[in-house]
């Protein structure tokens, strides 16, 4: 993992000095609310439905053991003892009293972490496939690179005030587990006549005006990619619009624009950045790669794994994915309990996964931007042990993917910008698909909720998407189908009028039914869809 | 009736406006008939109360019924978590709030 140097550590413990000056001097009235809101937003703090909420950035979803623990410690200390980790791979708290926030971002930055630039029109944390630099299919270790953004993105002075927020996302695998192509900008590493460079794209984005981002590079010289996106973001903060909050996303200037003049543009700001040597000297890529090292593998493991006890076996199907390494697994814990709420942890939960990947995973956790967390690198011969101990703290559900493995937003329950609460949608489903062989019967469905179109539950790219809405003062609940952010990326359409909260939990078990008559061998639910069209689904829930 | 509700300024706390305080129970509120602009510019300004806003609300039973279900979410807290709401033993409040 990065450490941080002492740049970094004098960057971020200045901030958390400025902080606590400007708090003070906000509980003091020497500062209204109107000139404190955007110093405590560069600090990830909100106002929230019940409190102030705090956001705290896990950069490309990295985590050490140390630092788990500290977010546990903090949720313990000064929260209601858990957290809730989203779908940008960050956690947030709900429950923090202002006075206590400098404090909160001292301990953070004392095992190198931040809420820096989780809020306001800046670039904000990087994102980047989960199991980076241990799945069996990528073509480079998007880490480095990941690291090299956040190092150029933090505090960067010529993008603090874009037009709107910005948010990057770096994989290096075909598969895509990170909904590159829904980001401000996506970059895929990929690999041409042996030399490794970027696929840039540009313009995508979920909210109210959901795109597909378009290809705007189809490679990009690994020595040159700073200056790339650079370039991407230079013509953005030129020309993206600031008059209209709802058309400032470099998406719609994109589209307006057209793929092709915005890539000429950009292609002539990137000819003019070349020119002023901006990209990292090699050695400083080489400084950063060091980091990410492999870990000291054991050779010569076995790949057998033990499946005699059925719920455990149950258990690694799901939840474990192919390593790169020999012997060793992936290992995916569900934050998707059939009665929970998606994404949260108690304090305990928290610590005990620090604990397995201090003990099993060379000191090392992932979150996922479904709201998963995994441990990146266990020994096949410890998978039963560490399936023991999750199975203890209410963390082994095997659902990985499946129909109640559901992404949701805090939504109403806790969100001042949400028309309709998630969390009881997804726990009436999540009940109502409870059974464990009917979801194996059901296959891999996304099914993903948000509590208001800007779709922090990335409703557009559920195979199954719901939107909560707020028809005159009740929630109701609009149902879309055939989205994906892998990398077969579409966006979901809605079937029709959409449902109370119960109506939309029976709409989706006749849409799954007809799924299950329609479906042709090796079909999920989404090819089917895809297959079929809207027509049939439609009849099927409203007929 | 109108009724005052805003956060405090240094827990976050969701409270309400009793007339002469802050109060974290709904209940408590009173209707401010036309004054929730003095009220929200006295009391901003005092840092009582951080992002008051006025809302419409009626009286059900004994009890203070926001009009809106997002202050009745914010008057108990998160529907998921009654655990975490001023009144968690209280069987009623989730048909109050829905």
């Amino acid at each position: 993992m990065y450490q941080y140097d002492k740049y970094d550590q004098a960057m971020v413990d200045a901030r958390v000095a400025d902080f606590r000056d400007q708090t003070r001097r906000r509980l003091t009235g020497e500062m209204t609310e109107e000139q404190f809101r955007p110093l405590r937003l560069m600090n990830g703090l909100y106002l929230q439905l019940h409190a102030y909420m705090l956001r705290v950035a896990v950069p490309y979803g990295t985590l050490s053991s140390r630092q788990m623990k500290m977010l546990g410690h903090i949720a313990r200390k000064y929260d209601k003892d858990y957290g809730h980790f989203t779908t940008r791979q960050n956690i947030q708290y709900n429950w923090i009293k202002l006075e206590d926030a400098p404090d909160i971002l001292a301990d953070l930055a004392s095992v190198e972490m931040h809420a820096i630039q989780t809020s306001g029109n800046c670039i904000r944390n990087i994102s980047a496939d989960q199991y980076a630099g241990v799945a069996a299919d990528e073509v480079a270790d998007p880490r480095p690179w990941a690291e090299l953004l956040r190092q150029w993105s933090s505090f960067h002075p010529e993008f603090t005030y874009l037009p709107r927020k910005f948010k990057i996302a770096v994989i290096a695998s075909t598969e895509d587990r990170a909904a590159m192509r829904l980001h401000d900008i996506g970059i895929e590493l990929v690999k041409r006549d042996g030399e490794i460079g970027a696929r840039v794209f540009a313009g995508g984005g979920m909210g109210r005006t959901p795109m597909i981002a378009p290809e705007i590079s189809e490679f990009v010289s690994e020595d040159e990619i700073i200056s790339y996106v650079e370039a991407c973001l230079r013509v953005y903060n030129r020309y993206g619009r600031r008059d209209n909050k709802y058309k400032a996303r470099i998406k719609i200037l994109v589209h307006e624009l057209g793929v092709a003049e915005y890539r000429r543009q950009v292609e002539e700001e990137f000819a003019h950045i070349k020119t002023l040597g901006i990209d990292p000297p090699v050695a400083e890529l080489d400084r950063i790669r060091a980091f990410f090292a492999d870990p000291p593998y054991e050779t010569g493991l076995s790949d057998a794994i033990d499946r005699s006890d059925p719920d455990f076996a149950l258990w690694v199907d799901q939840q474990v994915a192919a390593h790169k390494q020999p012997g060793y697994a992936i290992v995916n814990i569900s934050l998707k309990p059939i009665t929970g709420i998606p994404g949260d942890a108690s304090s305990d939960q928290i610590e005990l996964m620090a604990d397995l990947a201090e003990r099993y995973s060379f000191d090392e956790l992932r979150v996922t931007h479904a709201q998963n967390i995994v441990l990146p690198s266990v020994r096949k011969a410890d998978l039963y042990t560490v399936w023991q101990q999750l199975r203890g703290a209410g963390l082994a559900e095997a659902n990985l993917d499946l129909i109640t493995d559901i992404i949701a937003c805090p939504g109403l329950d806790y969100c001042s910008l949400a028309n309709a609460r998630s969390i009881p949608v997804a726990q009436k489903i999540a009940q109502r698909f409870a059974d464990p062989v009917r979801q194996r019967e059901l296959g891999e469905i996304k099914l993903k909720i948000s509590g208001c179109i800007n779709a922090c539950g990335h409703h557009h790219a559920g195979h199954i998407g719901i939107l909560g809405v707020d028809r005159k003062g009740t929630e109701n609940y609009q149902l879309l189908f055939g989205g994906s952010g892998a990398e077969d990326c579409s966006l979901g359409t809605i079937a029709g009028p959409g449902f109370d909260e119960n109506g939309v939990v029976d709409a989706i078990e006749k849409a799954t039914d007809l799924y299950l008559a329609q479906r042709q061998p090796g079909e999920r639910f989404v090819d089917t869809y895809r297959r079929l069209g809207m027509a049939p689904f439609k009849e099927a829930i409203y007929g | 009736m109108n009724i005052v509700t805003g956060n405090d300024l240094a827990t976050g706390d969701v409270i309400w406006w009793t007339g002469s305080g802050w109060s974290r129970h709904v209940d408590e509120a009173v209707d401010v008939g036309h004054g929730a602009e003095a009220v929200i510019e006295t009391e901003t300004a005092a840092r009582r109360v951080n992002s008051a806003y006025a809302i419409e609300a009626v009286m059900d039973g004994k009890r203070v019924r926001p009009a809106h279900i997002k202050d009745r979410i914010r008057a108990v807290g998160p529907t998921v978590r009654a655990d975490l709401g001023l009144k968690p033993a209280d069987p009623t409040v989730g048909s109050w709030v829905i």
